[in-house]
């Protein structure tokens, strides 16, 4: 039971770990805190699942699908960013909180609206029905399946950071603004940039919930929630620290539902990772990889 | 404060005066008035409407010093008027089945237990305060945010998930059990609590909570102990989301877990952006705003197609307040409060411009 509990966690950690990477960033470079991921999940899922039903069915109209959602993505986060947070530039924390609060509820509200509120599972024709057996325990195709895409989303932006032009300079202005900006480095595109990756990591992030356990326009937004534990404990502004971050919650989580569920009577699973808030506020606010700012009047 | 032009305060007691021009005392006794008679001339189903902005006035109100005055942004509103609601229903049902003699119900009752049910929202209000003292901005929302979740996994692992009754309250023999009658008990809360809360901003503590949301560095550095400060926000915070909480849920006379989940909690935070924040008249703008822009949309659903469903108009309030919140983040972040300071300015100045 453990190695399945551990490797499930992996599998959701993962997740957790791609849609905190586009929170890391939208925060790296803009210092906007985007609450509204979990809509944003939920969105990028169910709006792959709804082209691939128009579309005829197959792996490759899939994947067809899958990239058209990836588009879609791209369009809704400069969307975001133009509407909606380009007004906000310099304006208090809370209020940016509240405009991604406010988008959160908007955008779950017109998902809600359009799908309804019944569970959505994806085919189940495109990822084969069996298993592989690591140390005596079988794990379903669809657990490696989503494990493999996430890791390669992370091998991707970690590239991307690394070695592209734009990557590298959306470092730069997560770094220091003015000096990017000195430098040449366009901050308004670098912003706009930022939006679509935060979009589409959560587009990704959704489309693997859906094949893990599948869409609900309530339950999946809850599960959007999760990534802020992650950016925590990994430290706001850390890209790998969300990475590690991600799977450590993962599997904790799976750990606190099989082991302390029977101790205090269910639930744990979704209120541990707040526990653990708690926990590294208290002890390391600034979290495992963060920047301990030093404050100054 | 902003005096019309050609007031001048001659004496402390002028200037420390809330109402100062007869303009003021004329809107005061005005709306009071206006209150009372409410009832007189109103339905049922707009009472009821009215009883919900009080109580949701009042938790705003605590909202509002915690965030507004004191800067602390907090996400768990809802999950103390979980507190307030539940330990009321628990006490006034201890007080009924326990084997205490016969007058203790009526005497340990509503008028009793609803301040406790305060008081209580108001100390575990402190204990989630704590981490406040280390913790500002996003990292506090986010202890916040924890906060809900813990709370109301406690509640509903130890009270459980079927639905509570409250009793109703009794005065004098009477049985406060109609909407009309409910609604004098939540008018009297609400104006000494609006009260209470117009005064608290005005003194030493309401100073000091400016002082931390302006700088809470500066603050310290200028002899303002942030332990007791902002524990002190936290509790009058918390104090009033319980008084709300529990005075709604005796109104409702039942209450279950789902009333209070975290979106709750997040429209009381959008009540007081669109109201406007750091101002007492904000949560009355908020609340009455945006509670009667709801209804008037679900009543305007209904009546289009006559075959809504409840989730719909839930969905279509959502998405409603999500919109508003967005518009006015973008339009008017300073909120209706801000709105109302220039529309007086115009009043005033009329037919001038400036």
């Amino acid at each position: 039971m453990i190695v399945e509990t551990v490797i499930y966690g992996l599998v959701v950690g993962a997740v957790y770990g791609v849609v905190a990477l586009g929170f890391v960033l939208i925060y790296k470079s803009s210092s906007v805190l985007n609450l509204a991921q979990g809509a944003l999940l939920m969105l990028g899922g169910f709006i792959c699942l709804q082209i691939s039903q128009w579309l005829p069915g197959g792996v490759w109209f899939f994947i067809l699908a899958v990239l058209i959602t990836l588009v879609i993505a791209t369009l809704l986060g400069f969307g975001i960013e133009r509407l909606a947070l380009r007004p906000l530039i310099g304006e208090p924390l809370i209020s940016i909180i509240m405009m991604t609060i406010g988008l959160n509820v908007l955008l779950g509200s017109i998902g809600y609206a359009i799908w309804g509120s019944g569970n959505f599972p994806y085919p189940t024709d495109i990822i084969p029905i069996g298993s592989v057996s690591i140390l005596d325990t079988p794990i379903s195709y669809k657990y490696i399946f989503s494990l493999i895409i996430a890791l390669l989303c992370l091998l991707l932006f970690t590239l991307f950071f690394q070695f592209t032009r734009s990557g590298i300079g959306m470092r730069a202005t997560a770094d220091d603004q003015l000096a990017a900006q000195s430098l040449g480095i366009s901050t308004s595109v670098i912003f706009r940039n930022a939006w679509a990756i935060g979009c589409i990591t959560a587009a990704i992030g959704g489309i693997i919930i859906g094949f893990l356990i599948g869409l609900n326009s309530y339950n999946t937004p809850v599960l959007g929630l999760k990534v802020l534990p992650v950016v925590l404990l990994g430290g706001l502004d850390s890209i790998p620290g969300a990475i590690i971050a991600g799977l450590i919650v993962g599997v904790t989580e799976n750990l606190a539902g099989a082991y302390l569920d029977p101790i205090f009577g269910g639930g744990m699973r979704d209120l541990f990772p707040y526990i653990l808030i708690m926990i590294i506020l208290m002890v390391k606010p600034y979290g495992l990889f963060g920047w301990v700012r030093i404050e100054r009047i | 404060m902003h005096n019309p032009c050609g007031v001048f305060n001659r004496t402390y007691e002028e200037d420390l005066a809330i109402f100062r021009t007869k303009t003021q005392w004329a809107i005061l006794f005005g709306s009071i008035a206006l209150a009372l008679a409410a009832p007189v001339f109103l339905g049922n189903y707009v009472v009821g409407i009215l009883i919900q902005i009080f109580a949701t006035v009042i938790v705003l109100h605590g909202l509002n010093i915690l965030t507004g005055y004191c800067g602390q942004i907090s996400l768990a509103q809802a999950a103390f008027a979980a507190v307030g609601a539940y330990t009321s229903a628990l006490l006034s049902q201890w007080a009924l089945e326990s084997a205490l003699p016969e007058w203790f119900p009526s005497v340990f009752n509503f008028w009793l237990t609803v301040p406790i049910a305060g008081l209580t929202a108001g100390a575990i209000g402190v204990l989630f305060g704590i981490p406040a003292l280390r913790l500002r901005g996003f990292y506090l929302v986010m202890a916040t945010l924890a906060a809900h979740f813990i709370i109301m996994h406690v509640i509903i692992r130890t009270i459980g998930t079927e639905s509570r009754s409250l009793p109703a309250p009794h005065i004098a023999g009477l049985v406060l059990n109609s909407p009309k009658s409910y609604y004098y008990v939540a008018l009297v809360a609400l104006i000494v609590l609006t009260y209470f809360a117009k005064n608290l901003v005005r003194t030493r503590f309401g100073r000091a909570w400016i002082a931390i949301r302006d700088n809470d560095l500066a603050a310290e550095v200028m002899g303002i102990s942030l332990f007791r400060y902002k524990l002190s926000a936290f509790f009058i915070g918390c104090l009033f989301a319980g008084l709300g909480g529990a005075l709604w849920a005796h109104y409702t006379r039942s209450i279950t877990h789902e009333f209070y989940l975290l979106n709750y909690g997040l429209w009381y935070l959008g009540y007081i952006i669109v109201g406007g924040m750091g101002t007492t008249v904000g949560p009355f703008f908020g609340a009455s705003f945006l509670i009667v822009l709801t209804e008037v949309l679900a009543n305007a659903l209904m009546a289009f197609s006559g075959s809504v469903t409840g989730t719909l108009v839930f969905t279509t309030r959502d998405m409603l307040f999500g919109l508003v919140v967005v518009l006015f983040m973008i339009y008017e972040p300073r909120g209706l409060a801000h709105r109302w300071n220039l529309f007086k300015a115009y009043y005033r100045l009329f037919p001038y411009a400036h």
